[in-house]
């Protein structure tokens, strides 16, 4: 699994050397990343299970800190960036540009009192918010950062991270219901149909790009992506992008924490670390989405002139800062209506992807170019064409104003004083 | 087997941020549609009314500034209005024309605090908030020039107001005059035609004329509903009847009309401020009155249009130097009234939204 990785590789083979995996361990082609070249490694023979297990926690460290730690640079970037949308200056105290910003909340989450309700479920009530953030360290197990830079290559990647994120309408419930809070349970409650839903355009979304690609693993899926998926699915980004965005209950759809009605939802009840666990784990979520879109629709790594991790970073930021956009501008739907624009909205939508891929696909099996710019055309023509349908089916566009009528009342003088 | 369903009581407030201070709803749900709502007041009860009998007919002013503090200048209005029929005074024309600036450009403030915060309890993660407040500030900043203070003013006097406006106001308030109608587009443009809002807010939480008439709603929720009634018209105080201006109000009377009549108010009110400035002249800002009013034995009733509806004072004077009752009818509490009717058999989410419309201010609801 871990295999292609490269840094994998050069530390396994230093300690190994070529007498513990040959298969591993032979020099790659000049050019390509890899092999150290070290033929005895640092282990005795028949110690090749320490090699990889050393080698393996090295790189999963080196990932979840990484991630741990854009997490929190992302809350600095999210709250000063809001900030400027909200004609403010944001946090600017500690640190350049206030940048140490999320040290300090950290500190101050240790800090606090962590109380848990007399009448809660304590056990689910404590576990609730490593459920919660565990599946979004998952994620990143199989997004390929750049270049032969991943964890694992698995041949069911986008899978196992549709599985893994519905994970989180689980903790959720777990969070709500142990809390034993009416808010909490509303926001529980909201949470579970709100999630199971999404996640059905959602997945609609992305069959649209296995089609293409014709493989499940996200590895395969960039190299596959001649052009990027976004020229050729403007749908399918379209579905995901807000399907996604309600899957992390940001704004347009965040009626599971519903800041003005049940005031936090869910984790009303939270605080001191386990409340940062769970916000981290929202403020996770965003990179999350933005690593998946990025690879599935906008080539991943690949790009001319700059390095692949850069291209990637510049990928994730520029979908994320989308998705900031969104919540920076818009309102809350109610929670039929949200209902309602997943199920009358992005299904359809989603099916009307899928079908005009598959018959592309059906079509032209193998695409070349001038066929891919053809499917480029169609794509695009169905989904404006589709989308400013359902706009008008569904939409509320024209507000009729009533003529005023003139009240009995008007024009009585004062009859006291 | 069957499922059991019950209904669940939640208390909304008083601490919640949608509730706009310490108002608390006792409400009943079943699933999301809100079944009962049992509105609990006085918990910012500070006794206004009875303070108001141990003080100064003067001393009065400070206190009306806490009653609505987001619109402490038409307080300030109405109560000396009322004192003035008491004592019979009668103001000079520059505080005529400098009072009806000031409550104008309280009314902007108070629909632009009132704007910010409905988009606030739709979900709107504050970005319209700090826009409209963006504004707000700039009139407080027009007060400060007035009278050094920004919320509780007390400018107004028995008789006039306590200073006439400094030089630098008036440029000052040629630049608001000139900026805000197009902040005002800024705000519709990010508003009026977002869907999520239309979809939100249209044919929400419907207000029917004859109910709010018999309810004896006042202010905007009234002309939301159709009803053309605005005291600056019906019964013209100040210099009302020397100025043009509409009254905007709407057809259905749901939440977007309340929102709409309230956005349109605020062009209006650009328009009374730009011909005060146009028609005030330099004199005394105030008449002579003696430093302890002392009104004859006898009662009297002023109101005013305050941004939230009919503000009146009802004082009853023993001839001394204090008033012997002080009623203040406060436009929050009797539009509250209205609460149950309009909020049973919608969801939770547009019960908070509806209740933003009727744009309650608990500092006036308890007095």
């Amino acid at each position: 699994m871990l295999e292609g990785n490269a840094i994998f590789r050069n530390i396994y083979c230093l300690l190994a050397g070529n007498e513990g995996n040959a298969a591993y361990c032979t020099p790659l082609a000049p050019g390509q990343y890899g092999y150290a070249g070290v033929k005895f490694g640092l282990l005795p023979h028949g110690w090749e299970w320490v090699a990889y297990f050393v080698a393996g926690f090295i790189i999963v460290f080196m990932v979840v800190n990484a991630i741990m730690l854009s997490t929190a640079l992302y809350t600095w970037f999210e709250r000063r960036a809001i900030g400027r949308f909200q004609a403010r200056i944001g946090p600017n105290r500690w640190g350049p540009f206030g940048l140490l910003q999320p040290i300090a909340d950290l500190l101050k989450m240790l800090l606090k009192e962590d109380t848990v309700p007399k009448d809660a479920d304590r056990w689910v009530f404590n576990i609730a918010p490593i459920v919660m953030f565990v599946p979004m360290l998952l994620i990143f197990a199989v997004i390929p950062f750049g270049k032969s830079s991943y964890i694992a290559n698995l041949n069911i990647g986008i899978l196992f991270i549709i599985s893994v994120t519905t994970v989180s309408a689980l903790a959720i419930f777990m969070a709500g219901w142990a809390s034993a809070n009416k808010y909490a349970m509303f926001g529980a409650v909201r949470g579970v149909a709100q999630l199971v839903s999404y996640e059905v355009p959602m997945v609609l979304s992305i069959v649209g790009v296995i089609l293409l690609s014709g493989s499940l693993s996200t590895i395969s899926i960039v190299e596959s992506q001649r052009l990027p998926f976004l020229l050729l699915q403007p749908l399918g980004f379209l579905i995901f992008l807000l399907a996604a965005s309600a899957e992390m209950n940001r704004t347009p759809f965040d009626l599971i924490e519903a800041d003005s009605e049940i005031v936090a939802g869910y984790h009303i009840e939270y605080s001191g670390m386990k409340w940062g666990v769970l916000q981290a784990a929202e403020f996770a979520a965003p990179l999350a989405t933005g690593a998946i879109m990025a690879t599935l629709f906008l080539q991943g790594w690949r790009g001319t002139f700059l390095p692949s991790h850069l291209w990637f970073l510049l990928k994730v930021f520029s979908i994320v800062f989308l998705l900031l956009w969104i919540r920076a501008t818009l309102p809350r739907f109610r929670v039929d209506q949200i209902m309602g624009f997943a199920w009358k909205g992005l299904f359809p939508l989603a099916l009307i992807n899928l079908f005009v891929t598959a018959i592309e696909v059906l079509i032209w099996p193998l695409p070349n170019t001038g066929q891919l710019w053809l499917m480029v055309g169609i794509n695009w023509i169905v989904a404006v064409v589709s989308i400013v349908a359902f706009a008008n089916i569904l939409g509320q566009r024209s507000f009729r104003r009533l003529r005023p009528r003139t009240s009995p009342l008007a024009g009585v003088t004062s009859e006291v004083g | 087997m069957t499922l059991k369903t019950e209904p669940v009581t939640i208390n909304i407030g008083p601490q919640h941020p949608s509730t706009h201070g310490v108002f608390r709803m006792r409400v009943t749900f079943d699933g999301e549609v809100v079944v009962d709502v049992e509105p609990v007041l006085g918990y910012l009860h500070r006794g206004s009314e009875k303070l108001a009998e141990e003080r100064t007919y003067t001393q009065v002013v400070t206190l009306t500034d806490r009653l609505d503090y987001v619109a402490s200048m038409s307080n300030n209005l109405a109560y000396v209005l009322t004192v003035e029929k008491l004592a019979g005074i009668k103001p000079p024309d520059r505080a005529m024309y400098l009072r009806v600036i000031a409550a104008e450009l309280m009314r902007i403030a108070s629909h632009l605090v009132f704007t910010g915060f409905w988009l606030n309890d739709l979900g709107a993660l504050a970005t319209p908030l700090m826009y409209c407040f963006r504004e707000r500030e700039k009139i407080l900043d027009l007060f400060e020039m007035l009278c050094g203070a920004r919320i509780t003013l007390s400018y107004m006097r028995p008789g006039g107001v306590f200073q006439d406006a400094p030089e630098d106001f008036w440029p000052a308030l040629h630049r608001f005059l000139e900026e805000m109608p197009n902040y005002i587009d800024e705000y519709e443009g990010l508003i009026t035609g977002n869907e999520i809002v239309l979809v939100r807010a249209k044919n929400v939480g419907i207000l029917s004329a004859e109910k709010a008439v018999n309810s004896s709603i006042s202010g905007p929720i009234l002309r939301a509903s159709g009803v053309e009634w605005d005291l600056r018209k019906a019964d013209p105080y100040e210099i009302y009847d020397r100025v043009k201006f509409n009254i905007p109000f709407g057809g259905v009377g749901d939440n977007f009309d309340r929102y709409f009549v309230r956005v349109q108010e605020m062009r209006e009110s650009l328009k009374i401020i730009e011909q005060c400035v146009e028609q005030v002249e330099p004199g005394p800002v105030r008449s002579e009155v003696p430093f302890l009013v002392r009104p004859p034995k006898g009662e009297a009733y002023g109101r005013v249009e305050a941004p939230k509806g009919e503000l009146g004072f009802y004082l009853v004077s023993d001839g001394g130097i204090a008033p012997y009752r002080c009623k203040i009818r406060s436009p929050s509490f009797i539009n509250l009234t209205i609460l149950r009717d309009i909020l049973v058999g919608w969801k939770l989410a547009d019960m908070i939204v509806t209740f933003g419309t009727i744009d309650i201010n608990m500092g006036e609801v308890d007095r």
